[in-house]
């Protein structure tokens, strides 16, 4: 019960922290749109090959613009040193990641809700035709997304070039969740629903998340302690 | 390792590639590839060598957390460069593969596709490390990563391949892989490579360890 | 069992061994003020007391406990270089957090109560950003008093103190030591802590030169224990 409270205690904070400043949601809010705009530039959204890959271009919007969002996440800890406060607190490393990563969920969550309508807009497909299912998809695609970027931004906080690091190293690993996201993506946004040629992705998704969720929560404290 | 251990296990690699070389020069032509297809002989012994590097990449970076020994924290990034070596080799020569048999440099085959992504993986490990000036910080970070790469490693082969069979592409191979007489070359070049692995590492373990020592030299110095 | 305790410690960065077979106690109820020149390990012991690093040899022990343990982390205080606090959030809202994450029964009250002894009580909506410098300082130790611990760990804890904030916090350490608490402050204004101290420790490039009680005449002349015992 402690765990709960403490975990919710940690994200309460840094949602409210981030919704007075706004700094991370209104960059990676604005940087979402921006390549929105170059994809509609780079591909002409009326051919139907591109509404065909709409649904993975929608993913590396959701990818690049959670990254800003993800790079925060401990980063926000180091002016004032509030870090050392926190670990010396008693809460387990375990706590700590969890609360971390549930507020990053929901910023980015609340990041790719809003990009989605402009998305359909610049796109031209209508992508509330399987809305729930796009739901589930989003959800597990951001969740491993925020899994591995909160760790590696607790592992790249104090390290140089954090802002460079963190992307290179999260994406490679992030490699099987995104596609599986796009996958699945693909022919959500064009109105068809999961079937079974890709519920097998559905599955790998939930894998991933599974298993890097465990690791992390196992290796957290060593990243945070050593 | 010993000098003369290290001299000896290059020289019989050398042995080996030269003599494997000269056997397989003399192998007749595959039906339907022709002479490139003799590339598999070192496309697929360097991946299998790159996936042992990769593994004690692991058991280093989990003995180095559990002991806090920095020889293994040495052998980690030692094994770490040599399979990156290796697996580059493979990128390579599939490449050039994929150039003569299809005529593009690169042809999202499963296969290669995998090894590129793990080539990004621990390539970002190397530069992980780079970034990181202090060396018990530096070694129990990398090691967390090398532990999340290792684990990707069968999801991305996984999710590669499945991706492929759902939007086929021209298979390399053409349904060959390599044909039962001729496994006893490939055994050999497996050898190979692996002593080549095995002397690079030493090489570079060697290597650490003098930079280690000169880090604290250099650390004690400042300090007086 | 002493309150703190560090027993062969050894501390590595690498090779480089940056705490060299610390020994050291604290009792109960004493104040021990750790002096030496910059480099000589202040910080790192510190730090390494507290639970951020794990020892490369030996082992410290708090109430008779490793400092990573959950119980032992409830009542332990910690004052780094950093005020700890976070600008975007106002002082009762800083508070609250970290009395939730105390498990403090009622983390309002709490909150309120330190708020009103650093002087903070009309400014507790304000966000912290908008604070003077001495205020962030005297929010910085309301956090660290806030759980009531039983063993505080300061780093430096008057440099960059205005007078304000000097006298709060040690009207509060005096308080604390009168209540039983235990003190390990690491420190270059010696004549600030020494007037607290109960015992002294002189680090010199990670070792131990000095370890007794903190006698009337360092007290009288600071520079006592260096020459006396630190090299030249």
């Amino acid at each position: 019960m402690q765990f709960l409270r403490q975990v919710l205690t940690i994200a309460a904070k840094d949602l409210r922290a981030e919704i007075r400043t706004k700094e991370a949601v209104n960059s990676s809010l604005a940087f979402a749109v921006v390549i929105l705009l170059l994809f509609s530039f780079a591909f002409d959204a009326f051919e139907d090959t591109t509404k065909e890959m709409a649904g993975g271009l929608l993913w590396i919007v959701f990818a690049f613009a959670g990254t800003l969002i993800l790079n925060r996440s401990f980063a926000r800890e180091l002016p004032n040193d509030c870090l050392d406060a926190l670990i010396s607190a008693p809460v387990s490393g375990a706590a700590l990641f969890l609360g971390k990563a549930l507020g990053n969920f929901m910023l980015v969550l609340a990041v790719e809700l809003i990009s989605l309508p402009v998305f359909g807009i610049f796109a031209n497909v209508h992508w509330t035709e399987q809305f729930w299912q796009l739901m589930l998809v989003l959800v597990l695609g951001t969740w491993g997304m925020t899994v591995v970027g909160t760790v590696f931004s607790a592992l790249t906080v104090n390290i140089r070039l954090r802002e460079v690091m963190l992307p290179m190293l999260t994406y490679p690993i992030l490699v099987p969740a995104l596609m599986g996201a796009m996958q699945l993506s693909l022919p959500l946004v064009q109105g068809k629903p999961i079937g079974p040629d890709t519920v097998m992705w559905l599955k790998m998704l939930i894998g991933f998340d599974v298993m890097y969720t465990a690791v992390s929560l196992l290796l957290v404290e060593t990243v945070l302690v050593g | 390792m010993r000098d003369y251990i290290l001299y000896g296990l290059g020289a019989v690699a050398a042995y080996l590639v030269a003599r494997d070389i000269i056997v397989i020069a003399g192998l007749p032509r595959e039906a339907s590839q022709g002479a490139i297809f003799k590339i598999i002989f070192f496309h697929v012994p360097v991946a299998m060598t790159a996936m042992l590097c990769s593994f004690a990449a692991l058991i280093g970076s989990v003995m180095f957390l559990l002991t806090k020994n920095f020889k293994y924290d040495a052998l980690a990034v030692a094994v770490t460069e040599v399979g990156l070596a290796f697996l580059a080799a493979n990128l390579v020569t599939g490449s050039i593969w994929a150039r003569v048999i299809w005529g593009i440099w690169w042809a999202w085959d499963a296969r290669l596709t995998s090894a590129l992504v793990c080539w990004l993986l621990y390539a970002g490990y190397l530069t992980l490390r780079r970034a990181i000036e202090e060396p018990t910080q530096r070694a129990t970070f990398a090691a967390v990563f090398s532990i999340f790469a290792f684990i990707d490693v069968p999801i991305v082969i996984f999710s590669i391949k499945w991706w492929r069979t759902q939007h086929p592409q021209p298979v390399f191979w053409g349904g060959g892989s390599i044909p039962r007489d001729w496994y006893a070359v490939a055994g050999w070049n497996w050898l190979a490579m692996i002593l080549l692995g095995v002397v690079l590492t030493a090489i570079r373990l060697r290597q650490e360890q003098s930079q280690r020592e000169i880090d604290s030299l250099r650390r004690m110095a400042h300090a007086l | 069992m002493d309150a703190v305790a560090a027993e062969g410690v050894w501390k590595f960065y690498g090779d480089f061994p940056a705490l060299r077979d610390v020994q050291l106690a604290a009792p109960a109820g004493s104040c021990l003020a750790l002096i030496g020149r910059n480099g000589a390990g202040k910080t790192t012991l510190l730090r390494t007391i507290a639970g951020f690093s794990h020892p490369g040899r030996g082992r410290i022990l708090i109430n008779g406990k490793p400092p990573r343990e959950t119980d032992t982390r409830r009542h332990m205080g910690f004052i780094g270089h950093g005020i700890s606090v976070y600008d975007e959030l106002s002082a009762l809202e800083n508070l609250m957090l970290y009395g939730r994450l105390y498990g403090l029964a009622d983390p309002r009250k709490s909150a309120l109560a330190w708020l009103e002894r650093t002087g903070l009580e009309r400014v507790r909506d304000g966000l912290v950003r908008e604070f003077s410098r001495g205020m962030r300082q005297r929010l910085a130790v309301a956090r660290a008093f806030l759980h009531e611990p039983s063993v505080l760990l300061l780093d430096e804890p008057f440099t960059a103190l205005d007078d304000r904030a000097i006298a709060v916090l040690q009207t509060l350490l005096r308080q604390a030591l009168n209540d039983g608490r235990t003190i390990v402050l690491s420190t270059h204004q010696l004549r600030e802590a020494l007037e607290l101290a109960s015992h002294v420790a002189l680090l010199n490039r990670g070792q131990v030169a000095f370890h007794g009680p903190c006698t009337p005449e360092m007290v009288a002349d600071p520079g006592f224990v260096y020459a006396r015992y630190g090299e030249g």
